[in-house]
């Protein structure tokens, strides 16, 4: 008897009931799904001091390509890279590191790339002076100590590309009207966002910070072009026989340039 | 030891005839497992001994051999991702092994998650909790789909945001952090609202590696179900109850005695308690060998 049972539960439930459960289970995973897209939405704008090990793909493309495994971590002879733990601001279980904390010390055999098993880490990139982690920027001018006149330099000395991603940019100095200022400035397309500037800036809260690319460059306009340059590629004047007006500057300098000041001539 | 005020105890009969150890050898063997293997990828973060680096997602094993989560694999794929050959490889690998051995034996000697939800298991049964909230055992198909539709129209892998499996390997080797409180969560879901709920109803994974499993030459077969006296013992301990009954007791009706049905774990519990040595570790082919 009890075998009569078991085949006649095999038989195949009603269409009504087939319908009404796949509906059932549809819409509930449905919700589900549009939940963790919702979530996923979220977290993929993560902190802007979370930056992804050298050779990530772009954001987008970088999360559906990581698996998550922290090879890669293990493989970072510094302890630099962390993967994310759940509500940490970064995609959980996606590695980053924060540059303030331990920055990347940009090893010549780049092992967190070569460890990568999926391609996430684009293994493309075999020169680690090509990485892009990042950008670093001088984000507060007024407690910099070099914008202030003092002779800090920090950030300009260790880092790994010296005279090449940051350089010193020498003003006066108005206040003292005697001294100099050595500006750092970054170079976007050498700086490789390795973060030893942000690790090391002597300050409380470092003065320069390293960025995502995206939330650091500006982009020109598609259709814009800087006119000098064109200029020099065409080898002459872009709009011919243009009047050039007389420039304007104060009278002291145009005095000595020999031009006209402000306002015209007394 | 006292075990409880019920009149008859899961497991007693088989004590009794066999003896504890045999009534748990492959419950014993399991845990082994599962913690060997979690202790493995340990041995690197803790003692610096690196026979095997990543998780379950991905690793390599002796600097050398890679393997991959397959389910995983495919969904960066739907995310549009092209993986490289050392996942593809990985992945290969882990799929052969799991086609070999059973698709659901990751959930039973591999998956971390399998022991908190087996406490949960075992609680709820200890406690004498009956109350269960039915879920449909095809709810976890349903959600593998939305695993692989949702990264076409994201573009990124979703179910890995919140996937308790991978994040208590992970966490338990690279930090756990707020990870425990969906840990808790499950055991709780478990323990309360469902029985059996995570690894039976709703993990998608084990339904992917039920898939994995469907042709899997390693099965459990009631081969001596003559013997059963309809204790019920088996049916109480079992992850997948449901998978039983065809095999033990489909005799009359030409069925069996293999258990076939992918969904069951291998894991061998109803070996175990089973006073009268009904169930044994057999072949997918058993049953055409018996014919």
């Amino acid at each position: 008897m009890a075998n009569k049972k078991a085949n006649s539960k095999q038989q195949p439930v009603s269409r009504r009931q087939f319908l009404t459960d796949s509906g059932h289970a549809a819409c509930s995973v449905g919700l589900l799904g549009l939940g963790l897209g919702m979530y996923g939405e979220q977290s993929k704008t993560h902190a802007a001091l979370a930056l992804r090990p050298p050779g990530a793909l772009i954001e987008d493309d970088f999360l559906g390509a990581c698996v998550r495994c922290g090879l890669c971590v293990e493989d970072c002879p510094y302890d630099t890279l962390k993967l994310a733990r759940l509500f940490e601001p970064v995609t959980t279980g996606t590695p980053y590191f924060d540059a303030r904390k331990v920055p990347c010390e940009m090893c010549d055999d780049i092992p967190c790339v070569k460890a990568c098993p999926t391609g996430a880490l684009d293994p493309k990139l075999t020169n680690i002076d090509d990485a892009k982690m990042g950008v670093a920027v001088l984000i507060d001018r007024e407690t910099c100590l070099n914008i202030q006149g003092l002779r800090c330099d920090v950030c300009y000395r260790v880092c790994p590309l010296i005279e090449e991603a940051i350089t010193l940019n020498l003003t006066q100095n108005t206040r003292t009207g005697v001294h100099a200022i050595f500006e750092p400035v970054v170079h976007s397309d050498i700086c490789t966002g390795c973060g030893k500037c942000e690790h090391a800036c002597v300050l409380e809260e470092a003065a320069i910070k390293v960025m995502p690319r995206e939330l650091a460059k500006g982009e020109l306009g598609k259709h814009y072009r800087w006119g000098w340059e064109e200029k020099e590629k065409a080898g002459r004047e872009l709009v011919p026989n243009i009047i050039d007006l007389p420039n304007r500057m104060p009278a002291t300098e145009a005095e000595s340039l020999n031009i006209a000041p402000v306002g015209g001539n007394k | 030891m006292s075990v409880s005020a019920k009149s008859t105890v899961i497991g007693q009969d088989a004590i009794i005839e066999k003896g504890w150890l045999k009534t748990h050898q492959w419950l014993l063997l399991r845990r082994v497992s599962q913690l060997s293997i979690l202790g493995l990828f340990l041995l690197g973060p803790l003692a610096s001994i690196w026979w095997i680096k990543g998780n379950l997602s991905a690793s390599l094993l002796f600097g050398t051999i890679p393997m991959a989560d397959p389910f995983l694999l495919l969904q960066t794929f739907f995310s549009g991702h092209q993986p490289d050959l050392t996942a593809i490889l990985g992945a290969l690998i882990i799929f052969t092994f799991y086609f070999l051995v059973g698709g659901r034996v990751f959930c039973s000697w591999v998956c971390p998650v399998n022991i908190v939800t087996d406490s949960a298991g075992w609680l709820r049964r200890r406690l004498g909790l009956r109350k269960s909230t039915q879920l449909a055992r095809s709810l976890r198909y349903w959600i593998l789909a939305m695993c692989f539709i949702t990264p076409l129209f994201t573009g990124y892998v979703v179910w890995e945001l919140i996937n308790p499996v991978s994040m208590l390997h992970r966490g338990l080797i690279f930090g756990m952090g707020m990870g425990w409180s969906l840990i808790i969560a499950i055991f709780l879901f478990d323990l309360f609202i469902s029985r059996r709920g995570w690894c039976g109803h709703v993990c998608p994974m084990g339904a992917f590696y039920s898939l994995v499993g469907k042709y899997s030459p390693l099965k459990v077969s009631a081969s001596d179900r003559s013997k059963c006296n309809d204790c019920m013992d088996c049916y109480a301990v079992c992850p997948e109850p449901q998978v039983i009954r065809p095999a033990l007791k489909g005799e009359a009706s030409g069925v069996g005695p293999v258990i076939i049905a992918s969904d069951c774990t291998n894991c061998g519990r109803c070996i175990d308690i089973c006073a009268k040595d009904v169930f044994h570790y057999s072949s997918r082919f058993a049953n055409k060998a018996e014919k």
